[in-house]
């Protein structure tokens, strides 16, 4: 096991860049995601890692080992493909086997250790099949054995998951975890789906546009998001946006969506009258109650809502609505069920509202 | 109610189907069944030009194997064949490995290297002849220019130069089949297979022998079966450069035949020669028939 950093890594395809100037400091033994929208180089520093790309600049380690121009089989490493990427022509035993036969290990270690990796995945019944022969959720459990028999210093991940079904997909994540629970092996995981980066990791990298947007682990980034995107792109529903203008109320500091409709947040710095997007998750949104009831229209801590659609999930109800223009969720626990263009007033639970600046994106 | 039968007749699944299936196999029996027919009845005849002939069982059988022409034919035929595909092979694969790579202008590359294949037998036949001609020879003159050896090569004026130049004329026309379909089947396999391969510590000649050689395996089998028929059966370009001599050094089998039957006029002799390369063929055929079962990875599997 060892650790892994990044320290400037950059990294250009003729004259674009695609990576730049990317610092991560990877713990040994940790659980790390890296997570983006397709097309944000987390796969080029995945294969970077491993290898497979060259560094244009910067210095990858790993371990105390300085590895820029070390061949992949010498890094220590293993990797899992999106595709799995077994080989066709090999058995189960023979896919798992390859890097030790290449190593030149004896028949007995080799039968020894791809039978452990059999018996932690649940592969021993099937050790004489060929890929074809398999499911996609076991050839995904082969790409992994293959992984482990070579007791490396690092996994790497490549959306391992994405060609499996929901279900499979669900329990395959469960399954990864438990490995590394068990394991503790470094683990480096690329993905584009936020939901696995925030139940897997125990640090999520999220990147776009071939920048590290924040690093920290998965409720930092859902409490404290550093700038809009990853305020965006973590959560699902995701977080509610608002344009508003900085106040100071009789009730204390506030953001004012629309004429009557005032947020109060917590304390800020910022003078009054700044632009500001202010950030509230759905589930921190609450109903206080149906305007009908002939109340002051002066009243202003709170916003206005118009209804458009309810979605009870059971569990709880997603209240769609428009607020000056926008669309916003909300999620509540009690079953609601407004007909469509309902007026309603929301307000956000203090101290769980995001102000950004309007600007640059980033969180005030 | 005269044109019910037939419309019930029309309305048959069996009926209809033999009559789609008639005209191919009228095209089938006439310009195929019926040639092969007649060549193998021919054999057995002592037909002549402008004679039909009478039935004389194995005779002409019988005739050729005592025939010292003939068994050198069969041998030449067999040295040629396996000769030029072992070649072929060789060179094919390389080729393709090459094309395979990222390079610059890969597509005019490959281009080129089908320009071979395009241009008809006879001419490039023709361009052979004269690059291996005894006096005007452009290799021999470049080698004298450069002081290599002395005199001209006579390249098909002596035995084995002769069946070695004639070997080499086939592999020429004979590669670019090769190497484009081995590199149609080098584009199919993926390439995270290499990026496996290589985090699992395998050098590229492992990458190669473990990977690439048992992917490519299924087409081996079928570009190679191809490549043996055709050089098995090779005439025109033999026919061109040497006519099988000299002394009948690189007479093939299917040089042979035709000589035997239209120069020579016995047609029975020469039906003979050809029909006694039906079974060497059907070897080939048997033996690629088999190679070409799909492997066992190659079975099952619900997806992809």
């Amino acid at each position: 096991m060892a650790s892994v950093s990044l320290k400037h890594v950059r990294k250009s395809f003729g004259r674009t860049e695609v990576v730049h100037d990317v610092d991560i400091a990877i713990e040994d033994g940790e659980f790390v995601v890296l997570v983006g929208p397709s097309g944000c180089g987390k796969s080029t520093l995945l294969r970077m890692i491993a290898g497979l790309e060259e560094i244009t600049s910067g210095e990858i380690h790993i371990g105390e080992l300085l590895v820029n121009t070390v061949a992949p089989k010498q890094r220590d490493i293993a990797m899992v493909f999106q595709n799995y990427a077994l080989y066709p022509h090999m058995t189960v035993f023979g896919n798992m086997a390859f890097s030790m036969k290449l190593a030149g290990c004896g028949k007995r270690e080799q039968r020894e250790r791809v039978g452990e990796a059999a018996r932690i995945l649940g592969l021993e019944a099937y050790l004489d099949r060929y890929p074809r022969q398999l499911s996609g959720g076991q050839r995904q459990r082969v790409a992994m054995g293959r992984a482990i028999v070579r007791k490396p210093q690092v996994f790497l991940f490549d959306e391992p998951l994405s060609n499996l079904d929901a279900k499979l997909r669900v329990q395959m994540r469960t399954e990864i975890r438990e490995l590394h629970q068990r394991l503790k092996t470094t683990s480096i995981y690329v993905t584009h789906d936020q939901i696995e980066a925030m139940t897997m990791a125990d640090k999520i990298v999220v990147m776009n546009g071939g920048h590290v947007e924040q690093i920290g682990s998965p409720l930092e980034l859902y409490d404290f998001p550093a700038n809009l995107f990853v305020a965006g792109f973590i959560g699902s529903p995701a977080m509610n946006f608002l344009d508003g203008i900085l106040v100071t109320t009789p009730m204390g500091r506030g953001v004012r969506i629309a004429p009557d409709s005032i947020v109060s947040i917590e304390s800020t710095r910022e003078p009054d009258g700044r632009q500001v997007v202010l950030g509230v998750r759905p589930e921190h949104l609450m109903i206080k109650e149906s305007q009908s009831a002939g109340m002051a229209a002066n009243d202003a801590a709170g916003i206005e809502a118009e209804v458009i659609v309810t979605e009870p999930t059971g569990a709880d109800t997603q209240i769609f609505c428009r607020v000056a223009g926008k669309e916003v969720v909300a999620i509540s626990r009690q079953r609601h069920l407004f007909p469509a263009a309902t007026r309603i007033r929301l307000a956000a639970q203090s101290g769980k509202t995001c102000l950004f600046d309007s600007d640059t994106g980033q969180r005030l | 109610m005269n044109g019910q039968p037939i419309r019930r007749w029309l309305d048959n699944r069996n009926a209809l189907g033999i009559l789609f299936m008639f005209p191919a196999a009228a095209i089938l029996v006439v310009f195929l069944t019926y040639p092969l027919g007649l060549g193998v009845w021919l054999g057995f005849t002592d037909a002549k030009v402008g004679r039909g002939g009478e039935w004389i069982g194995i005779e002409n059988y019988q005739w050729l194997w005592e025939d010292s022409v003939f068994r050198l034919s069969i041998f030449n035929t067999f040295l040629y064949t396996v000769v030029a595909s072992v070649i072929k092979f060789g060179l094919g694969l390389w080729l393709a490995l090459l094309l395979n790579r990222r390079l610059p202008f890969k597509s005019f590359l490959r281009a080129i290297v089908l320009l071979p294949f395009i241009v008809p037998t006879v001419l490039s036949a023709i361009a052979f002849w004269w690059i291996y001609d005894a006096q005007f020879s452009v290799v021999s003159w470049a080698l004298v220019k450069l002081g290599v050896i002395d005199e001209y090569i006579n390249f098909l004026g002596e035995p084995h130069l002769a069946r070695a130049s004639t070997i080499a004329a086939n592999v020429w026309r004979g590669v670019p089949f090769v190497a484009i379909c081995l590199l149609a089947g080098l584009q199919t396999i993926s390439p995270t297979l290499y990026e496996a391969a290589a985090i699992d510590g395998a050098t590229p000649w492992q990458q190669f022998r473990n990977v690439t050689l048992p992917m490519l395996s299924p087409i081996i089998a079928v570009v190679m079966t191809f490549s043996v028929l055709f050089t098995f059966t090779d005439f025109q370009l033999i026919w061109v450069l040497t006519r099988g001599g000299p002394i009948n050094s690189t007479h093939l089998m299917a040089t042979l035949s035709f000589q035997r039957a239209i120069p020579g006029g016995a047609l029975g002799e020469g039906a003979a020669i050809a029909t006694a390369m039906i079974p060497f063929l059907l070897a080939a055929i048997l033996f690629s028939y088999f190679g070409l079962q799909r492997r066992r990875w190659q079975q099952g599997g619900r997806d992809s």
